[in-house]
This record gives structure tokens, sequence and C-alpha cells, in this order.
């Protein structure tokens, strides 16, 4: 490894810590809520990078646990469960559990017929949610305050940014163990061969499924947090346009990147919003940009300064 | 109950025939070029558009319908020589990411156009009305859709098994590089099929059109039950298509309006109001799964 990537996340997180201090002294509190935004949906397609750049498996449904966590959270703070040390871990639970369900039944096909099938299953999960009245229809759930993570205040914009940052620094740093482990070796192996690995003796399935759930809970996490940022678990959420959007954060950051879905979601969020400042039709220059990237960074935009993933 | 019956079978299947014209399209794109299309529900959108803009300029809906065809499938030959053409070598997340942004830049192009809210398209006034014949009523406008869609139906069938372009799209599907190899010319004939498939969006749009909203996003909606269509069907081949739509059709349509009412004979009216729906708006999707569990290929595979 070269000493201008060891120097990279240190250099990140000091940035990212940095920050919204920098953006109080110039009056731009506004922009605190924007940058927790990006951490949360980096944070998601880290989860899909996860799935699609280490496991080599497209999956066109990873909003559903995105969603589901958000729903999870919603529907606690429902029963009057506000704490966010027992509703987050939950939530990263039922996303898992669902995506182990998922990935059971997926797993069994590949290629297109993996991306169609994951579809499938969380367009399911969208028509339950907006077809039962305890989930509130096409309404949604309202959330009506932020989750409590005692002793600290989410209710601060600052504080909340600071949990977003924590877990996604958490998260990236994780990714990076992960990646250096025997399982995360073993991935890489089935990436470029999955019969040959099958034949040295790896349990190709119980690789993929574990890989599949891990980032499931991952996704059910950023819906937590984005719950709390919006106030709204919504059947948006849920809807495969979102699936979408992750998706294309990842490709856009860089599939299989460690930084990939963190760049993406930045590129991305940060694209609308830098748009939505000049015109009303700012998704038309966000699809001329993703074509753009599509014949000019074909391995996204961390491709374009990294060689080696 | 018959009554009630045979009018939603009707329209499972006119609904399945005008998934069928979108499916077709898509099946080969999808069989042939390999090539994962998102963007096919903005053809659809751009066909519903283009027949609204015609018709309400003429005053004629034939004029407006004949206006979307020929108008879609000239932006489909554009499109597919200015940029799909160059994705069919490349993965499918490529795919993804540039037909995604054509679906952004075809909603905004839609947006900036037409404007945020909904254009109507008029049924003919002829076939206002309801079509009677033995005690029995039904929107004559629904029973042209289903005229149409069989009388497309018809004609698939004869350009794909009686001709020799047929006889290239079917090779296609099942080996591309053995029929490029033979010979075939490779380039019009994709360039081909996406003009057609961009032809029979417009149809499926200009013919849905008075019965549905004609909004930006109606194309997101109907894709996905294309792709469920042709992933039932068997990708790539046609004939999956048609018994796919027909499926997907029949069972979306008599499970929402059937469902509830036979779940409340065996359960409680209020767990049956609840359930009901959402059973019957994710039937289609069970019914993909268990296709894909039993036959992972689909029904009629192309390969």
């Amino acid at each position: 490894m070269k000493r201008s990537n060891l120097l990279l996340d240190p250099l990140l997180l000091v940035a990212a810590i940095a920050l919204p201090f920098g953006l109080q002294a110039i009056g731009a509190e506004f922009y605190i809520g924007f940058a927790t935004r990006v951490l949360i949906f980096a944070l998601a397609a880290s989860s899909l990078n996860l799935v699609v750049g280490y496991g080599g498996m497209v999956a066109f449904g990873h909003a559903a646990f995105f969603g589901l966590g958000a729903y999870v959270v919603a529907l606690l703070m429902g029963q009057q469960i506000t704490s966010a040390w027992i509703a987050w871990p939950v939530a990263m639970l039922v996303a898992g559990l669902a995506a182990l369900l998922v990935g059971a039944l997926s797993l069994r096909t590949r290629g297109v017929y993996f991306i169609m099938i994951t579809l499938a299953f969380a367009q399911m999960l969208y028509y339950l949610v907006i077809s039962m009245p305890q989930t509130g229809g096409d309404d949604g759930l309202p959330l009506p305050s932020r989750s409590q993570l005692a002793p600290f205040d989410l209710q601060d914009d600052l504080s909340f940014y600071f949990a977003a940052l924590a877990l996604l620094a958490a998260a990236l740093f994780a990714l990076k163990r992960m990646a250096e482990s025997r399982f995360g070796h073993a991935l890489a192996g089935l990436r470029q061969n999955e019969t040959r690995m099958e034949a040295l003796g790896y349990p190709v399935f119980g690789l993929k499924l574990a890989c599949f759930v891990i980032a499931g809970a991952g996704a059910g996490l950023a819906g937590a947090l984005m719950v709390n940022q919006t106030g709204l678990a919504s059947p948006n959420q849920l809807y495969w346009t979102q699936s979408g959007t992750l998706l294309v954060m990842v490709i856009l950051g860089g599939v299989g990147y460690r930084h990939g879905g963190l760049v993406g979601a930045l590129a991305l969020l940060g694209l609308e919003e830098a748009l939505a400042e000049f015109t009303l039709h700012g998704q038309f220059f966000v699809g001329l940009v993703l074509l753009a990237v599509v014949f000019f960074a074909p391995k996204g935009l961390a491709g374009l300064w990294k060689r080696q993933p | 109950m018959t009554q009630l019956i045979l009018e939603q079978g009707l329209n499972g299947l006119q609904f399945g025939l005008m998934l069928f014209l979108l499916a077709a399209g898509l099946t080969l794109v999808f069989g042939i070029m390999d090539m994962i299309h998102l963007s096919h529900g903005s053809l659809y959108m751009g066909g519903a558009y283009l027949a609204a803009l015609v018709a309400e300029r003429t005053g004629s809906f034939w004029i407006g319908l004949a206006g979307a065809v020929l108008g879609m499938a000239v932006i489909g030959a554009l499109l597919e020589l200015a940029v799909l053409r160059h994705l069919y070598r490349r993965d499918h997340l490529s795919q993804v990411l540039a037909t995604f942004a054509l679906i952004l830049l075809a909603n905004e192009a839609v947006r900036m156009l037409f404007g945020a809210q909904p254009m109507m398209l008029n049924a003919p006034a002829s076939l206002a009305g309801p079509a009677e014949f033995a005690g029995f009523s039904y929107p004559a406008y629904r029973l042209l859709i289903i005229g149409v869609g069989l009388a497309v139906a018809a004609f698939l069938w004869w350009l794909v098994t009686r001709t020799r372009v047929g006889m290239w799209v079917r090779a296609g599907a099942s080996n591309r590089e053995m029929t490029e190899a033979m010979g075939v010319p490779v380039k019009r004939l994709f360039t081909g099929i996406f003009v057609l498939s961009a032809a029979l969006c417009a149809v499926a749009g200009g013919l849905l059109g008075p019965l549905l909203a004609v909004q930006v996003g109606m194309g997101e909606n109907i894709l996905i039950l294309a792709f469920v269509v042709i992933v039932i069907g068997g990708i790539g081949s046609i004939r999956g298509a048609l018994v796919g739509s027909l499926l997907v059709g029949m069972a979306d349509t008599l499970g929402r309006a059937l469902l509830p009412t036979l779940l409340r004979s065996v359960a409680s009216s209020e767990i049956a109001s609840s359930l009901g729906p959402a059973i019957a708006s994710i039937l289609i999707y069970l019914l993909m799964a268990a296709v894909l569990f039993w036959k992972p290929t689909g029904l009629f595979p192309a390969r």
C-alpha cells in the first residue's frame, strides 16, 4: 500500500470532523443537515458496495433493507421505545433477518435472474407496506422526534451529524478489516472463479449469504439513521427507484473501492444540491453527468485516482 | 358474480396484452443484446405524451396514436445509434447506470416540455360508451385495446416465426456469437429490434393513455411489471413474453378484484380487508419467485 493511501483515512476523518465547525463559522448551518444526509447515504451505499463490489452479486433490492430499518425505528417509536440503543440494533437485526430470508432464496439464482429476484422481493415489501394500515399506507409513518441516544442529545443537529459520522467511520473501518480477513479473501476468490472456490472446499453459498446478510444489516442501520434525519419512514424509501439510486451511487463512486459508496453518495447528492440552486430541472443534468461517467470513467470516480481496488 | 368475473377476466386480458407490447420488446433487447434496459418505461411514457400532444393538436385520437408510433420509432433509432449500441458489450452495472441516467433525462425532459401536470388523452368519442352483447356490457374502448393487442401479438408471431428477420432474431436470442459468425447483419438487426420495441411501447402508451394518467413516472411503475413478465416467460422468448403477460395481467387484475371477497368467506372481515389488498398486490411477485424457484430460466427458455 502506498503512503498516500495510509494518510487518506485520517485526513478524511479530520476533514469530516472539522466540516460542521467550518460551516458554523461561515453561518451555513443549513448544510450540516445536508452533510448528514450524505453520510447516511454513504453508509447505505457502502453496504450495497459490500454485496456488489466485494461479493460480486448485483443486487437490485437494497432499498428493502434500507427502508425496513426506517420503518422498524418508526414502529418502535410508536410503541414508546425511543432509545436508539434498542431501536437501532433492532433495525439492524430485522433488516439482517430479512436479508437472510431474501438471500437464502435468491442466491440459488445468478446473473440477471439474481438481479430480478432481489428486485421482486423488494417490491413485495413495498406493496405490503403501502397496503397495510399498521405501516401508514401511502403516507408512511412519521417519527415525532429523534431517537434518544443517551448520554448524547440527537435533537441537536450537530450531535446527530457526529453520530452518523461515527457510524460511517466504524463501518468503513470494518469494511477495511473485513477485506483483509480470510472472509474478504474468500470473497475475492469467489468474484474471480466461483467453481474453483467450490472445488477447493469453500462453503460458497454460506460465504455469499453471510456477505448479503451483513450488508442488509448495514443498510438497516442507514435506514434507522435516515428516518431520524427526515422524520418520516416513507414508502419511497422502499420503492425500486431507491434501490436504483443506491446502485447508481455505488457505480458512480466505484464498484469494489472501499470509499466508493462515500464518493458516490457525495457526488450524486452534492450534484443534485448544487444544481438545485440554479435550475428546477437539475435531474436532467444529473442524467447527463451519469452518462458521461459511464463512457469516460468506467470504473467510477474512485477508479479515476486509484489504479487497484 | 358471473358478470364480475367475466368483466374482470376481460380487464385482465386487456392489461395482459398491453404488458405484452412492452415485454415483447424488452425481452428481445434483454435476450439478444444481453442488455438491462431500464429506460424501456421511458419509451412508453414518451409514447403516451406524444399521443396526447398530437391528439390535442389534431383533435383525432387515431392520428395521435399513429404520430406516437412514428415519433417513438424515430426516437428509438436515434437513442440506439447515439447511446445504447455502445453499451451492449459493457457489463450489466454500466447498463444499469446508463439507462437509469436515461430515465432521469427522459423524466426531466418531459417535465420541461409538458410541465408537471398530467396530460389529458381522451378515447375516441365513438368508443366512449359500453358495448352490449347477450345482456352483458363492457366498455367499447377496452374491447378495442384487446383487439389491437391481439392483432399486434399475431403480427409479432408472424414476424418472428415466418420471416427471415424473425429467423435472425430467434437465432440471435439462442446464440449471439454464432449468429454473428454466420454473417447476419447484427448491427442493423439490433437497431431494427430497438425501433420495433420503441414503436410497441408507443402503441401501449397511446392506448393506455386514456385509461391511466399520462404523467411523469408512469413508466417506472409498469417497467418492473414488464421485467417480471419476461423473467416468468423466459428471457428472449416472445412466446414466453405472451404467456407471462397474460399470467401477470390476469393474476394481478383478478387478484385485486376477487381476493378480498374470497378471504372474507374464510376469515374475519377485518383481517380480510387489510390482508386482501396486500396479498393481491404482491401476488405477481410471488408468482415470479415461484417460477424462478422451480424453473430458474423461466417457462419458455430461449437458450
